[in-house]
């Protein structure tokens, strides 16, 4: 075979391999799309959820799924970016670092339901947090600070040496160089980790079966004081996610449309994770454009 | 002519590797000095113990003692801040922030303290003109430095580094990634620079050594083979080796 054919034969596998790929990806997505959005309205987006008769809809779930995201991001973030700057900048090449290194990797690769029982198991049992939001947050951390610290860490080491070596040389404290320098110029990077971490993290049921829990209290939309029991904002009340209660309708759902209503939580579920995502490259780019001065 | 530079007996180890072997030298204020000598033979390495740079690279160890108007560089109660404030630097690529060409010299001053517009204002003014590059830039100031030619960004650093007001000037190889006419520039600037700061130069180019500086000290595998003016050097050089190396017969 002349290396001319074999050249074609090789981008021809290529091209199907990627098709194969879209088409799946085409395929489930508009199959999802297809089954749930008939079933989306305002209505379904903002009514509580009906056990045992048609009509019901996510409005809570789709606010505890926000609103945990936004407790996970709180307590994510700054750990997650702490701990790259001192992976990447401070962090000595030894074993101990190593080790961390190695840690991080395995909890990245955690099954999430097991994060979900140690979740259990500390936050909710040991700390006395009860199935809440707050357990929720934080065993989605433990879930998501990896991935936060290596996208940090990854972000700060494509910053090239010779930007670094600028500041240092103009007499810039270290810290300087990386908070005036280093720091603006991987924040694209960070910033893009830092939404697909939230897409994951908006997704993600296992971990939270056990921690924020399967039930959402009455909730008095009225009221914002974190402090009442009744409040959305309380973080100490116990909160079903939209993935988790994918889940229960599909396990347990009584109501007569659970079907229906199944399909059009996974159809919101969808979208607002693609909007993550397309958003993260959006805003990523734009802030580049605004800190570098560039058109 | 008063050093201001004065190296003694210093030897530097990048782990097991003998970089710099037993080098002393005193290097004369405002003046251009180049460092020659072929790849690898420690001139850079020597560029860089002025300001530490070598701090950062793990692995390298240093004894004997470098010391700038007197002080020793890498005493106790010296802060390498400060030491890198007053011995700017020009690296080989040039290496502008992504960012305008106001902001790129505004930002030492900045980080130091300075807030005052009117102040930084002026600041920029002077070290682009200082720079030789005012006149090119002065009705864009608000571009992104990444739009100005090869030759332009590294006068571009060159004015970043004379923001901070240093007395020294090291330049490692400034020329050797721009054209023969920004090279020339450079070279010209590096003359006008020579009367109100100290310059110590790398150059892998022996014509640039001939051409702008005052002394030339020729490096080999580590150790300082020759130093002495310039003219003297390129013209009846005392080390056979140094005779070699300047007539093309290696290197």
């Amino acid at each position: 075979m002349s290396a001319k054919t074999a050249d074609r034969i090789a981008l021809s596998v290529i091209i199907a391999v990627a098709g194969i790929i879209m088409l799946v990806l085409a395929a489930l997505l508009g199959y999802l799309l297809y089954r749930g959005l008939s079933h989306v309205s305002w209505h379904f987006l903002t009514s509580v959820p009906q056990p045992f008769r048609k009509g019901g809809g996510i409005g809570p779930q789709l606010f505890n799924s926000l609103f945990l995201l936004v407790l996970t991001m709180i307590i994510t973030i700054p750990l997650g970016i702490g701990a790259g700057i001192y992976m990447s900048e401070y962090a000595k090449p030894n074993r101990l670092t190593n080790f961390i290194r190695l840690v991080v990797e395995v909890l990245s690769s955690f099954p999430s339901i097991v994060v979900g029982l140690f979740g259990l198991l500390v936050f909710v049992n040991l700390f006395h947090l009860k199935y809440s939001l707050a357990a929720g947050a934080l065993a989605l951390t433990v879930f998501n600070l990896p991935l936060m610290v290596r996208v940090t860490e990854q972000a700060l080491r494509s910053v090239p040496q010779s930007q670094k070596e600028a500041g240092l040389a103009l007499g810039l404290s270290r810290w300087k160089t990386i908070r005036s320098i280093m720091l603006p110029m991987a924040f694209p990077a960070i910033m893009t980790g830092t939404i697909l971490a939230a897409g994951r993290v908006f997704g993600e049921a296992a971990a939270l079966l056990f921690t924020a829990g399967m039930t959402t209290p009455r909730l008095d939309f009225t009221d914002w004081n974190p402090f009442h029991s009744t409040s959305p904002l309380n973080p100490f009340r116990p909160a079903e996610t939209l993935a988790v209660h994918i889940w229960k309708i599909n396990a347990e759902g009584r109501a007569p449309d659970a079907p229906e209503i199944a399909a059009g939580a996974s159809a919101v579920l969808i979208i607002i994770v693609l909007l993550f995502n397309f958003g993260a490259r959006a805003l990523g780019r734009a802030i580049y454009r605004k800190f570098t001065a560039t058109k | 002519m008063q050093a201001l530079i004065e190296i003694d007996r210093l030897n530097l180890f990048y782990g097991t590797f003998h970089a710099l072997k037993n080098i002393s030298m005193k290097i004369p204020e405002k003046a251009i000095t180049a460092f020659i000598g072929p790849s690898g033979c420690g001139k850079s390495t020597l560029l860089r113990t002025l300001n530490r740079m070598n701090d950062m690279i793990p692995g390298t160890q240093i004894d004997g003692t470098v010391s700038i108007a007197g002080a020793d560089i890498y005493g106790k109660d010296i802060d390498v801040e400060t030491l890198r404030k007053k011995v700017g630097m020009v690296f080989q690529q040039p290496n502008p922030f992504p960012k305008s060409i106001y902001d790129n010299v505004a930002y030492g001053p900045r980080l130091h303290g300075i807030t005052s517009r009117q102040k930084l204002d002026e600041i920029v003014e002077n070290s682009l003109r200082g720079a030789a590059l005012w006149n090119e830039v002065k009705d864009h100031l608000k571009r992104s430095a990444f739009s100005l030619s090869g030759g332009q960004q590294q006068r571009l650093c060159i004015a970043r580094a004379l923001a901070v007001e240093p007395d020294i000037l090291l330049m490692d190889e400034a020329t050797s990634a721009l054209d023969p006419i920004s090279t020339l520039k450079i070279e010209e600037l590096a003359q006008e620079l020579k009367e109100r700061y100290t310059i110590v130069m790398v150059t892998h180019n022996m014509h640039q050594a001939a051409r702008v500086s005052n002394q030339t000290v020729f490096f080999l595998n580590g150790e300082v083979v020759e130093y002495s003016e310039t003219e003297k050097l390129f013209s009846n050089p005392e080390d056979q080796r140094t005779e070699d190396y300047i007539s093309g017969r290696f290197g």
